[in-house]
């Protein structure tokens, strides 16, 4: 493991040299067609002490993200990740004054999360990472920045769903013994249609055998980005609320009440609407307001 | 152990759909076996050719593949349906059947080839030869194997509850996901469940094999 990562950081590295070089070779413009790449902040200054001015003084912050996760946090073959968890990371390292190609990406899933934050093996992470207070007790969350929920996505040409209401009394794919399953067996009266994984309802709902698949917004817009000529949300609402925050070391109230400060300068400036455009606006075609920040 | 007790509705309902997948695909496995193994010896090589191609083939193919072809291709193809039990029915049923023909030939080929010619001696065409003769004698003969064939149907029901059908085993996998403290109970429950209708069934065939046993 240890001897992977050393190898992933070099060739990181070299990835990044190589984006610098193609950079300079065409006088600094231009994207590198892996989402933007926000202007750092010239020299800015922080408290002494603080988590801020000692990533801005080393130059470098290292943010843990989702790779597997379309729209939101996705490493693609060129080794970069893209999304808008990518592109919050992004603007929050810019206003540190470090630009893009100074973030290591390390990759968290969804058990690792919460350990790799105590470890310091991440500076902070955004990844379709829920605030509860089960995790508050762990570590500590800014934001949130997303509220996800669940959703319904149905077949293209399906108008007769648009909402949670129009599923009654019919066939709904979804895992067994999910969350999302209970919530449309027992709010909404739909007949569940079981299945291992939400792949495995993608076939069902071609074939017309069910009407809709749910989970939350988030996982059914990577299906549907994959496939935009087979599937479509059936609303760019959500009927459950999955707040989505930017976890960081517990106790570091400096660095949190920071990171909420930049989150809502986004929202006022635009970066936070672009950011959403770039990425997840592709499926999700209603840009979210930031939500109301917790400062708890 | 209170999980079992407070999730018996869940089980009861898996324990019914699994009951009815077993005994439907059972009672079609069972009659078209049979016709498959009258084929099998039947004068017409045609028949015997579709017959021996069938089971050959169904015989060595993994459960899951037919029930892959039940669930999700035959839809793509044109054949749906709103329930997943019909697709699950039919897995069942076509898989089963190939090992009720071989165990009923190997009960025809039990019966001496004398029955035969003295059936044919006085006269009885080839459906009366097999069905008055040698069928309830080959019958009788393979009670014990058709039983063990029907309790792994029982259990083979189990790989509906991954093919969208809540089942037992179904059932267990989303009690098991809510109850994620008390797996190794909820896992008894649902063996519980299976035993109660696999072991009356041995007992069955036990009871049945001493009523119609013949000697030779």
């Amino acid at each position: 493991m240890k001897a992977f990562l050393t190898r992933r950081k070099s060739l990181l590295a070299a990835a990044s040299a190589a984006i610098a070089l193609t950079l300079s070779a065409c006088g600094g413009g231009g994207g590198t067609g892996t989402g933007s790449n926000p202007t750092p902040v010239e020299k800015p200054s922080f408290a002494a002490g603080t988590t801020m001015e000692k990533l801005a003084s080393a130059g470098k912050v290292t943010i843990g993200t989702k790779f597997d996760q379309p729209l939101f946090g996705q490493k693609g073959l060129d080794g970069k990740p893209v999304g808008f968890d990518v592109e919050i990371g992004k603007l929050l390292a810019a206003k540190l004054g470090i630009p893009a190609d100074k973030i290591e990406w390390v990759e968290t899933v969804s058990a690792n999360r919460e350990q790799f934050i105590k470890q310091g093996k991440v500076d902070l992470i955004v990844a379709t990472y829920t605030i509860n207070d089960k995790r508050k007790t762990e570590v500590d969350f800014a934001g949130p920045y997303y509220e996800a929920g669940q959703a319904l996505m149905v077949n293209k040409d399906n108008t007769s769903i648009t909402k949670p209401e129009d599923v009654k009394g019919k066939n709904v794919c979804s895992v067994t013994g999910s969350t999302p399953a209970s919530t449309i067996v027992e709010k909404y009266g739909a007949v569940l249609v079981p299945a291992a994984t939400y792949s495995a309802c993608l076939e069902p709902l071609r074939n017309k055998q069910v009407e809709a698949v749910t989970t939350d917004n988030v996982i059914l817009a990577g299906f549907v980005n994959k496939e935009p000529d087979a599937f479509k949300l059936a609303s760019d609402e959500t009927f459950t609320k999955e707040p989505y925050g930017i976890g960081l070391k517990k106790g570091d109230t400096e660095f949190r009440n920071w990171v909420n400060d930049q989150l809502e300068s986004f929202s006022k400036d635009g970066s936070y609407k672009k950011a959403w455009e770039d990425t997840a606006g592709a499926v999700i075609k209603t840009a979210p307001e930031l939500p109301a920040i917790d400062r708890y | 152990m209170d999980v079992i007790i407070e999730s018996l509705p869940q089980y009861w309902d898996g324990f019914l759909r699994t009951l009815f997948l077993a005994a439907v695909s059972g009672i079609i496995a069972l009659v078209a076996g049979t016709l498959l193994a009258a084929a099998r010896v039947s004068p017409v090589a045609a028949l015997r050719g579709f017959s021996m191609a069938y089971v050959e083939v169904v015989r060595n193919t993994p459960l899951t593949i037919a029930f892959f072809f039940a669930a999700v291709v035959l839809p793509r193809l044109g054949v749906t349906f709103q329930q997943f039990e019909i697709a699950a029915i039919i897995a069942l049923s076509a898989y089963t059947a190939a090992f009720i023909a071989e165990a009923v030939r190997s009960g025809v080929n039990s019966v001496p080839v004398g029955q035969a010619e003295a059936a044919r001696s006085i006269g009885m065409k080839f459906g009366q030869v097999l069905s008055l003769i040698i069928l309830p004698q080959a019958l009788r003969t393979v009670i014990p194997p058709m039983i063990n064939i029907l309790i792994a149907l029982v259990k083979n029901s189990s790989v509906a509850g991954a093919f969208y059908v809540l089942e037992l085993f179904g059932y267990g996998k989303q009690l098991a996901n809510d109850h994620g403290d008390a797996v190794m109970w909820v896992l008894v429950g649902v063996a519980f469940f299976y035993l109660l209708i696999t072991v009356p069934l041995g007992y069955l065939a036990h009871q049945v094999e001493r009523k119609v046993a013949i000697a030779r």
